[in-house]
């Protein structure tokens, strides 16, 4: 009876002897020296695997970010410029001051500025509807109202008000990942540099037709005048096929364009209200 | 006996209401708009201004590129401008827009109706000629013909086969011509063998079209090879792969084309178009359009300028009714429904369908109860359900791992469901992004 007890004791810890000395060998062997840094930098890193660097998530973006010599390409849209600035003192690189971005939907087609021309009741993606047909409304620029850029968006920053059948981005949450702008057929969604409390001046038209066609399909079409070019200061609007471009860098936010747009293109959000405006009412 | 394809198909009504009205010649139109882009491949380039004089039967855009072909103006008169304008889907496209003033033809053009059965011309020469002309298959696809016609090196055509099947419900522009112009047909036959060099021709007829099969039958024995073969009814038999399947039993391998089982296929409508072209020396300016719907006054089959605006058509069979729901630009199965009535016919225009409001409206979308009817219908073997949802949820690799750009869109899958699933415009995003994503790859 003990001799059993003995002889097993023996065996299996012999067995385990030999075992531990050929995984410590292997272990050896196949040994894979990581970067210890690319934890770290990892966990600076946001994690939310949006893809909006272009790599296949964080774990890759930090690979790369360790790899590159030169870290000033390697943009993580998420992260703040404070946690950009932290990953570069761990690797000891330079790093590039990054604005911060924000999306904007460069679309104003409320149902009431764009009459419904046909209904469409194909499959509910945004996509199909625009390889199918210029849409609901006669704009073949306008927003489809769908919904894929909420669907894509990994942040709950972009909403459908169903009042203005227009996504609308919740600036505080939009990390500017990029994921609706690649989304929307149309590209009406655009990433513009955020500025001091939400304010934002932009054109929100990117109908590219001559002005009557325009105005036809969209009451707050821009119809490519060209009056908020002469108004701008800075030299910050340009006009181009039919339609005005804000730079949004050069744009100093003086509030001069938004009035002189003839169809009220041009919003202006988050400003305070207009001293005029203010003593009329 | 009856040949059909094995695999799958749908039997929708047929609807044929203009069959038994004759081809009917539309007055001259006084505007056309003639896009530079009306066939598969790169758009031509427009060879005339605004401010130009044409003549009907000039070439006014010219082949750009292998996969490309010519485009003649329909009418004479005044170009008035070459610009953006709005096709069949909404969206602007080039096009050349002509005043019409009268009806001048140009040169060297036969306008005559009399039968010209002599063949002098090499088969060579016809091939050219049918480029010259500007023809396209004319069944809806609009894949230019003389592409089809030159078999590549290490292949051989044996036989050549004649669309004649119009499975669409509704339409009934080929039947109309293989009643009217049967005589032309034959020798528009002719010449395609003679140009890919074949001895036998099969023309495919579905049997709900006794009439055409007996005319064709009668005609077919005075010349050589040639032979009707009778169809069961079955959507969707015209298609290319499920004709052959049909008609001569060999299956065209996935990704392959019919010139790798040795045959060609053509339709009805481009053998008379090529008739025209070598007999008559006639360009493809115009085609046979047929108008139809439930509630139309006179369903009618037109003769209709190449240009001419679909709203021209409407108003020539009685008028839009006041119960219409929708309006299709093609047959009610694979056509596109048209938001616009100021759209030009192109080539590939076979059909104006006015659908009453009713049976415009599609089903409410419920969830797939996994019943597989969709699998069961789909010619091509493809489990619809499956690609709609791995497109749905963007899994592309299932997408192209699933053969789906076998598909060629006969909507069998969406026209079966009962849950009212939009299948098949699913499946259309998913093939056009795998053939995004290979032509990626390739780069």
């Amino acid at each position: 009876m003990s001799d059993i007890v003995i002889n097993s004791i023996i065996t299996v810890s012999a067995m385990g002897t030999a075992a531990a000395v050929i995984l410590f060998l292997v272990a050896r062997k196949f040994n894979v020296v990581e970067d210890p840094r690319i934890d770290l930098v990892e966990e600076e890193l946001p994690a939310a695997n949006c893809g909006g660097c272009g790599l296949p998530g964080c774990r890759a973006f930090a690979e790369a970010l360790v790899r590159a010599d030169d870290i000033s390409d390697l943009k993580c849209p998420v992260s703040s410029s404070e946690d950009m600035a932290k990953i570069a003192v761990i690797l000891g690189k330079e790093i590039a001051e990054q604005d911060p971005l924000v999306a904007v939907v460069r679309c104003a087609g409320t149902p009431d500025k764009r009459s419904k021309t046909s209904i469409y009741d194909g499959a509910p993606s945004c996509t199909i509807e625009s390889s199918l047909y210029t849409g609901e409304s006669n704009c073949p620029y306008g927003c489809l109202g769908l919904g894929e850029c909420v669907e894509v968006c990994k942040f709950d920053a972009i909403f459908m008000n169903p009042e203005t059948m227009l996504p609308e981005v919740i600036d505080d949450r939009c990390t500017a990942c990029n994921a609706c702008v690649v989304a929307c057929p149309r590209d009406i969604i655009e990433l513009r540099k955020k500025n001091k409390k939400d304010r934002k001046i932009f054109v929100a038209c990117i109908n590219e037709e001559k002005g009557g066609v325009a105005r036809k399909s969209c009451k707050v079409a821009c119809i490519g005048c060209g009056k908020c070019l002469k108004a701008c200061k800075f030299e910050a609007i340009t006009l181009e096929n039919n339609l005005a471009y804000i730079d949004p860098v050069k744009c100093r936010l003086c509030r001069k364009c938004p009035p002189e747009c003839p169809t009220n293109a041009i919003p202006e959000i988050n400003f305070p209200e207009r001293k005029a405006a203010a003593e009329a009412s | 006996m009856i040949q059909t394809f094995p695999k799958g198909g749908i039997h929708p009504a047929e609807d044929k209401f203009s069959a038994g009205t004759p081809i009917r010649v539309l007055p001259l139109p006084k505007k056309v708009s003639i896009p530079v882009s009306q066939h598969l491949g790169a758009p031509s380039e427009p060879i005339v201004k605004k401010g130009d004089k044409v003549k009907t039967g000039q070439l006014i855009a010219k082949s750009k590129g292998f996969v490309s072909t010519n485009i003649h103006s329909s009418v004479t008169g005044t170009v008035t401008k070459v610009d953006k304008m709005p096709d069949s889907s909404g969206y602007k496209r080039l096009a050349i827009s002509i005043d019409a003033e009268e009806d001048q033809w140009e040169e060297g053009i036969d306008n005559s109706k009399t039968l010209n059965r002599n063949i002098s011309a090499t088969g060579e020469e016809i091939t050219g000629k049918i480029l010259d002309a500007g023809i396209v298959g004319l069944g809806g696809a609009t894949f230019p013909s003389h592409i089809k016609l030159s078999v590549p090196r290490g292949k051989k055509a044996e036989v050549l086969i004649i669309n004649g099947v119009e499975c669409e419900p509704c339409l009934t522009s080929d039947h109309r011509l293989m009643l009217e112009k049967g005589e032309e047909l034959m020798v528009g036959i002719q010449l395609l063998m003679k140009a890919l060099n074949v001895k036998r021709a099969l023309i495919g007829i579905e049997n709900n079209k006794p009439d055409a099969i007996r005319h064709l039958s009668s005609i077919a024995n005075e010349y050589e090879g040639t032979e009707v073969r009778t169809l069961q009814v079955k959507y969707p038999q015209g298609a290319e792969k499920q004709l052959i399947k049909a008609i001569i039993n060999r299956e065209v391998p996935s990704g392959k084309l019919p010139i790798d089982v040795g045959t060609v296929v053509h339709n009805i409508g481009t053998a008379f178009a090529v008739y025209e072209a070598i007999q008559k020396n006639k360009p493809l300016i115009e085609r046979v359009v047929t108008v139809t719907g439930k509630k139309i006054e006179s369903p009618s089959n037109f003769m209709v300028r190449i240009g001419t605006f679909v709203s021209d058509l409407v108003e020539a069979s009685g008028g839009l009714p006041d119960d219409t729901g929708k309006v299709i630009n093609g047959g009610p199965m694979m056509g596109k429904a048209l938001d616009n009535l100021d759209v030009p016919v192109t080539k590939g225009t076979s059909g104006i369908v006015i659908v009453p409001s009713a049976e415009a409206k599609r089903k409410p979308v419920l969830n797939c109860v996994r019943c597989a009817k969709c699998v069961g219908i789909c010619p091509m073997g493809l489990e619809p359900y499956l690609l709609q949802a791995a497109t749905e949820f963007k899994k592309w690799d299932l997408v192209e791992n699933e053969r789906s750009l076998d598909c060629m869109e006969c909507g069998s899958c969406s026209y079966i469901c009962p849950s009212g699933r939009p299948l098949l415009d699913y499946i259309r995003l998913g093939k056009s992004t795998v053939n995004k994503i290979i032509r990626s790859r390739k780069q």
